[in-house]
């Protein structure tokens, strides 16, 4: 470990990472805090710029800086607009707004800032504990093995999906998978599904659909309901100082937060969202007396615990993609993305074959935790005049980077026609309560799902692998009860609630 | 009929073509040497049509959950009126109009254009400050795509170079 980590250090400490980090930080804080722009948009937004670097260790530091970058900016609108700019931080407008509106906005974003250093690079620590160990235990899997892994991640993000949409959920990814078999097919390069048309020999740009999945929906948002962007002056921050006290009270909160906020974001599909959640409940739960009455008015800890969470979590999420290949949220989804495009497979090989970039990474992310807190401590009351920005300045420009994203990948404009309909029909999914992440988790791992799947079935000349080789058989059986129990569970729920409706 | 409801059946009926196609039209296509093999082109696709088939059946005849209504923040279908769909259309709209016009008008003509016209479609009228940030952002944006990243944008309209 210490070899690779020294080898993580030479090559992060070169001048042009150090920039990218310090500019993924600055681009992700900045846009992160504009209401309507999550994570995924923004790093989509970035894409174009990483793969335009050519090195994929460059590359990935700058977008991993940006994710970061795009948490802590969501958690600064959260506090000063209580306008949270990604879903990972509503938590934190809980306690944090409040404060803000206290007069203590500095305070708040001071401890904002403390928290997410703290979870960030303690989650970095865990992330380099456990990624190894788990690459070594994934370099025994065959394609069999792949093929069931990967249908187990895609069916966890299914089961947490939330009650009465697991359907919805595995639709969805059904349907990813679906848009992932057009264009030139696995096996043999003959063209599948592209109806004679030669845009669609490629098959669909994954960056066009995470555009069109994630950023439009949102900007349109922003335009049909104009009280999401609650835009506007944000005043001015004073008082930035946190006493002895105030640190000694959070310490524990920040410590329990941080391991909580990693293991949660590593299982597929619960991310920095679910992670922020939980981790108030049960810091509002294990408070006591005049503690647990202040969660909801501008309690410290309250604010500590979200914003440790989602921190960890979003490098927790980086396990799966860097020692499986598996993305397990929409982000690290759209990671892999801009990864493969820059010919680097993440995965238990990615340790041997590329150890340069697995460590650069790892050690980018303790610098990136560490260029954050310098820059937002002092620069946070500048930072937040961004979000004076008038919408109707706003809007144009997110849907004018939202195209510039998709032309700049393909160089093509019928993909501008493609991304505003696949925009549509995104909106309308989002209408009718549909989630868009496994949509294009299930894009995304398609194609490695039908290579895998194709191989397996190859090597033992049709479906016998599913028998011949136990732990694939176990990983699909887990994979049946991922989606089995929340579907039995919500279907006893709407039967006891059918009862209770008779019974009136 | 919910509008989830209507989304299922577009996704059946999407299931249905594609299944079509996958079970119909791929395997005439195959070369003999291929139709040894365990796995055709074709395998996936109906596996993932019968899945498909199945959840979407599901997913239109659940009934629906009780106490499942809209949730805060997000948009209420019911009061879709109340929303500014027209602006959302337009500027829709206005996206197509920039990807047809991207090629014969130049980058910098027709990104100045579009946030031009998309600011105006919101409602700002404050043209002197309007017009210079969208010059200056086209402007820049178009060198930092070209120079920087080495990406070939046509800046100017087809006849000019």
């Amino acid at each position: 470990m210490i070899e690779g980590l020294l080898i993580g250090l030479s090559a992060a400490i070169s001048p042009f990472n150090l920039m990218m980090v310090v500019m993924g930080c600055v681009v992700g804080t900045l846009i992160g805090m504009l209401p309507g722009l999550g994570p995924m948009s923004i790093i989509a937004i970035m894409i174009p710029v990483a793969i335009g670097i050519g090195d994929p260790t460059a590359a990935l530091i700058l977008l991993s800086g940006v994710y970061y970058g795009a948490i802590f900016g969501g958690s600064t609108s959260s506090i000063l607009l209580n306008a949270p700019g990604v879903a990972g931080t509503v938590a934190t407008s809980f306690d944090g707004y409040p404060m803000a509106r206290k007069g203590q906005a500095g305070k708040a974003l001071t401890i904002a800032a403390i928290a997410s250093f703290a979870g960030g690079t303690i989650g970095a620590i865990l992330l380099m504990i456990f990624a190894p160990a788990l690459s070594s235990v994934a370099l025994l899997f065959h394609s069999a093995e792949y093929f069931a892994l990967m249908v187990v991640g895609l069916s966890a993000i299914a089961a947490f999906a939330g009650t009465g949409q697991v359907a919805k959920a595995l639709m969805m990814t059904i349907l990813g998978l679906m848009l992932g078999t057009v264009g030139e097919g696995a096996l043999s390069n003959t063209p599948r599904f592209t109806f004679g048309m030669m845009d669609l020999q490629s098959g669909f740009s994954f960056i066009t659909l995470a555009m069109a999945m994630f950023a439009l929906p949102e900007a349109l948002f922003l335009v049909m309901n104009p009280a999401r962007a609650a835009t506007g002056d944000s005043g001015k921050i004073t008082g930035m100082r946190i006493t002895g006290a105030e640190a000694r009270s959070i310490a524990p909160v920040i410590g329990r937060q941080s391991v909580q906020g990693f293991f949660i974001g590593v299982l597929p599909g619960a991310g920095a969202t679910i992670a922020s959640f939980l981790g108030y409940a049960v810091e509002r739960n294990i408070a006591k007396g005049a503690e647990q009455a202040e969660f909801g008015k501008g309690s410290i800890k309250g604010l500590a615990a979200p914003e440790t969470a989602n921190n960890a979590a979003c490098t927790g999420s980086f396990v799966p993609l860097l020692t499986l290949g598996i993305p397990g949220s929409g982000t690290t989804a759209i990671l892999l993305g801009a990864l493969l495009a820059l010919n680097v497979t993440p995965g238990p090989r990615l340790m041997i074959d590329t150890p340069d970039v697995f460590w650069a990474v790892i050690i980018s992310m303790y610098i990136g935790n560490l260029v954050l807190l310098i820059l937002n401590l002092p620069l946070i009351p500048y930072i937040a005049k961004i979000l004076t920005i008038p919408r109707t300045f706003l809007i144009p420009f997110i849907l004018f980077f939202t195209l510039m994203g998709s032309y700049l990948g393909q160089n093509n404009s019928t993909e501008l026609l493609i991304l505003v309909g696949f925009g549509v029909i995104a909106t309308i999914l989002r209408f009718a309560d549909y989630p868009l992440a496994p949509l294009l988790i299930g894009f995304i791992l398609g194609v490695m799902l039908e290579n895998n799947f194709a191989r397996a079935m190859q090597l033992y000349r049709g479906f016998d692998f599913v028998l011949e080789r136990p732990m694939t058989l176990g990983l699909l059986v887990l994979a049946a009860l991922l989606v089995i129990l929340p579907s039995f569970r919500a279907y006893r729920a709407r039967k006891r609630a059918e009862g209770v409706a008779d019974g009136d | 009929m919910a509008l989830d409801r209507w989304v299922a059946l577009a996704f059946v009926a999407l299931c249905c073509v594609y299944g079509y196609a996958a079970f119909f039209t791929m395997d005439d296509l195959l070369p003999p040497i291929l139709q040894r093999n365990p796995v055709w082109p074709s395998t996936f696709p109906k596996i993932l049509t019968v899945l498909g088939l199945v959840v979407g059946l599901i997913v239109l005849f659940t009934p629906k959950a009780p106490g499942d209504g809209a949730r805060d923040g997000t948009i209420d279908l019911s009061r879709l009126g109340d929303y500014h769909v027209g602006q959302a259309i337009a500027l829709l709209v206005l996206m197509v109009i920039y990807a047809l016009t991207l090629r014969p008008l130049g980058f910098v003509g027709a990104t100045i254009g579009f946030l031009v016209i998309g600011s105006l479609l919101l409602g700002e009228r404050r043209f002197h400050i309007l017009i210079p940030v969208a010059v200056i952002a086209a402007g820049s944006i178009w060198y930092l795509v070209q120079e920087v990243l080495g990406i070939f944008l046509r800046p100017w309209p087809g006849f000019l170079m």
